[in-house]
């Protein structure tokens, strides 16, 4: 067994299942697909024992729930897009991982449990990653839900605890972060040949975070989040979480190749599909003094404290 | 034709908790019992809508979120298998629904006149969200109601609960007037919890009630605040301070289903029925119940 988790490398895509059902709607939409594409190539040809997917559109509240089941199967419909067609699927499930990956959150403190129910509703962003990265099922997976509660601590910790459980069963993993850059669609229906960024703003921003990427530099971008979910994103959970869960699964550094395979608008969201490699030589000038941290001890009881 | 009308208004919060712990058929999770207040307070408003004749339920959930306008279910029915994403252990439930699709498309029509984004929901393959059969199952167990299903637009989360208030308000006249055109008589439902601060563990045995309370007090003032005007007849006056509750409560009145209600309703001025309150892994639910016919309307609670 290897001490030190292999992540061969990472892969950050769009929830929205725009490049999984209408393609051919909008010459954005395929170039996404293209891209997918290019990562699933990628993937089969890599030796990785494992897909592990953080989603940002599996919301949880009761910690932080593992997928499970050996074969979920069900006819996924999203609650927007239900118009775009029905997303048929059947995954393949690495059970020993998900249970493992659950025992290492324990270790590190978090509240994490398992979920192997038949008809579970697992997201579009997963089911649209999985079916385009994955479609004939030739690697298990793992899908971890996003906590809506957490904040960084939390979200890093979880990001380790990844870690733990590949390192502790000696498996190579492709890293698959589920997320838009900016998140703000538009709120009425338009014609898939006018979709654009929703605003200059986001677009600008989406653009600054892409160069971050392309530079390989995950930590940085880790160190932004806040600053991200402040600027570009729909306020619906506390955090920008991906980039914090991705670099603590993958390595919390900037020695990564990027790769911006495409960039294009998603009903006016930012989405992106990103490879990130293990590389030597590291990019930026930053160091950064917030506590990395190893173990999450929960709520400080503030509530509770200093009261007369 | 008779004209239509609002018979009932209900707020039926929908932790699937109430619906595992009555360990009906359709579910199959089992439960030792948990939640009683909640539970019987739903069977004494159930009771009440036996006695009342009506057509059709209309529900505003907020668990079928969309982004891009306001939807409706637009299929006459619905057979398929429930699992609570948050809560699977819980609720796994297997329903068959049948919709009111000529009331759901007269809503649609009427929203979208007064200017509102919508759209029809009519893929077969969609999954009905548990909001809309937790509560619908404690207000009719017998399921032998028609429904119309209105989505949750997210104005409050893309713009503030101000505008959430002023889109939820217009949505509300909008189905009132279609509901008034179609000469049916029709309960509405406001299907979520009032704060909504939940724990993030969960105690071995969810039923264990020695552990069920409140997430804060501050939590539990501001549903009480909301109770008390409530019982006075203030809706205008709740609707109004709406945006701040939300803020401060992390209300799931954030997806504006009391709101719609609310509007829809003309704003009651006389007092609601209270049915019972109490908290769900440390959210506040409350199931009330405003009677428009002061022949039928009574004290409760």
């Amino acid at each position: 067994m290897s001490e030190e988790a292999e992540i061969l490398f990472g892969v950050y895509c769009p929830p929205h299942p725009q490049p999984l059902l209408s393609p051919e709607a909008n010459e954005g939409y395929s170039n996404l697909r293209d891209a997918y594409e290019t990562c699933r190539q990628r993937i089969e040809d890599s030796d990785a024992d494992i897909i592990l997917v953080y989603s940002t559109t599996w919301p949880s509240i009761v910690g932080h729930q593992i997928q499970a089941h050996p074969e979920p199967t069900w006819v996924h419909v999203d609650d927007d897009f239900h118009y775009l067609g029905s997303m048929p699927y059947t995954f393949r499930m690495d059970v020993d991982y998900a249970n493992g990956y659950q025992e290492a959150c324990e270790k590190r403190g978090l509240h994490a449990r398992t979920v192997a129910y038949d008809g579970f509703p697992i997201d579009t962003g997963s089911v649209v990653a999985l079916q385009l990265l994955n479609p004939d099922n030739r690697l298990p997976s793992c899908i971890v839900s996003s906590n809506m509660y957490s904040n960084r601590a939390e979200t890093i910790v979880l990001g380790k605890a990844a870690r733990d459980a590949l390192a502790a069963q000696g498996k190579k993993a492709v890293v698959v972060v589920v997320s838009s850059l900016s998140n703000r669609m538009f709120t009425e229906h338009i014609d898939p040949a006018d979709d654009r960024i929703h605003s200059a703003k986001d677009d600008e921003w989406n653009r600054k975070i892409l160069e971050f990427f392309a530079d390989g530099r995950l930590e940085d971008l880790s160190q932004l989040s806040r600053e991200i979910h402040g600027q570009i994103r729909v306020q619906k959970v506390v955090a920008y979480k991906p980039a914090w869960w991705m670099a603590a699964a993958m390595g919390q550094h900037n020695n990564y190749t990027g790769e911006v395979l495409a960039y294009e608008a998603l009903h006016g969201s930012g989405g992106a599909v990103i490879a990130l490699t293990p590389a030597e030589g590291s990019v930026g000038d930053k160091e950064f003094d917030e506590d990395d941290v190893e173990f999450y001890h929960g709520d400080r009881d503030v509530l509770t404290k200093g009261m007369l | 034709m008779a004209k239509g009308e609002i018979v009932l208004g209900c707020l039926a919060p929908h932790p699937p908790h109430v619906v595992y712990a009555e360990n009906p058929e359709q579910n199959e999770a089992f439960a030792e019992g948990g939640w009683e207040t909640l539970r019987w307070g739903y069977r004494r408003l159930a009771r009440k809508l036996k006695s009342i004749d009506y057509d059709a339920m209309v529900i505003f959930t907020p668990h079928w979120q969309t982004y891009i306008g306001t939807h409706f279910l637009g299929l006459p029915r619905f057979q398929s298998k429930s699992v609570d994403p948050i809560f699977p252990n819980l609720f796994r439930y297997n329903y068959d629904i049948t919709v009111d699709v000529e009331l759901a498309e007269a809503m649609h029509d009427a929203a979208c006149e007064a200017g509102i984004i919508t759209k029809m929901m009519q893929n077969q393959d969609f999954r009905v969200d548990y909001g809309t059969i937790t509560s619908c199952h404690m207000l009719n167990p017998d399921w032998d109601k028609p429904l119309v299903t209105i989505s949750s637009n997210r104005n409050t989360h893309y713009y503030s609960a101000e505008v959430m208030n002023e889109q939820a308000g217009a949505l509300g006249e909008a189905c009132a007037k279609a509901i008034e055109d179609s000469g049916k008589r029709v309960v509405l439902i406001s299907s979520h919890s009032l704060s909504h601060r939940h724990f993030v563990t969960e105690s071995p045995l969810p039923e264990d009630m020695s552990r069920e309370h409140i997430y804060n007090h501050s939590q539990y003032v501001w549903d009480m605040k909301l109770v008390d005007l409530m019982r006075e007849g203030k809706m205008r006056e709740v609707i109004g301070i709406m945006p701040e509750f939300t803020e401060q409560t992390m209300a799931e009145t954030e997806g504006g289903g009391l709101t719609w209600m609310m509007a829809a309703m003309g704003h009651p001025d006389y007092p609601a029925e209270i049915y019972g309150y109490q908290s769900v892994i440390g959210t506040g639910n409350l199931i009330a119940a405003w009677d428009p016919d002061s022949a039928s309307r009574e004290i409760v609670l």
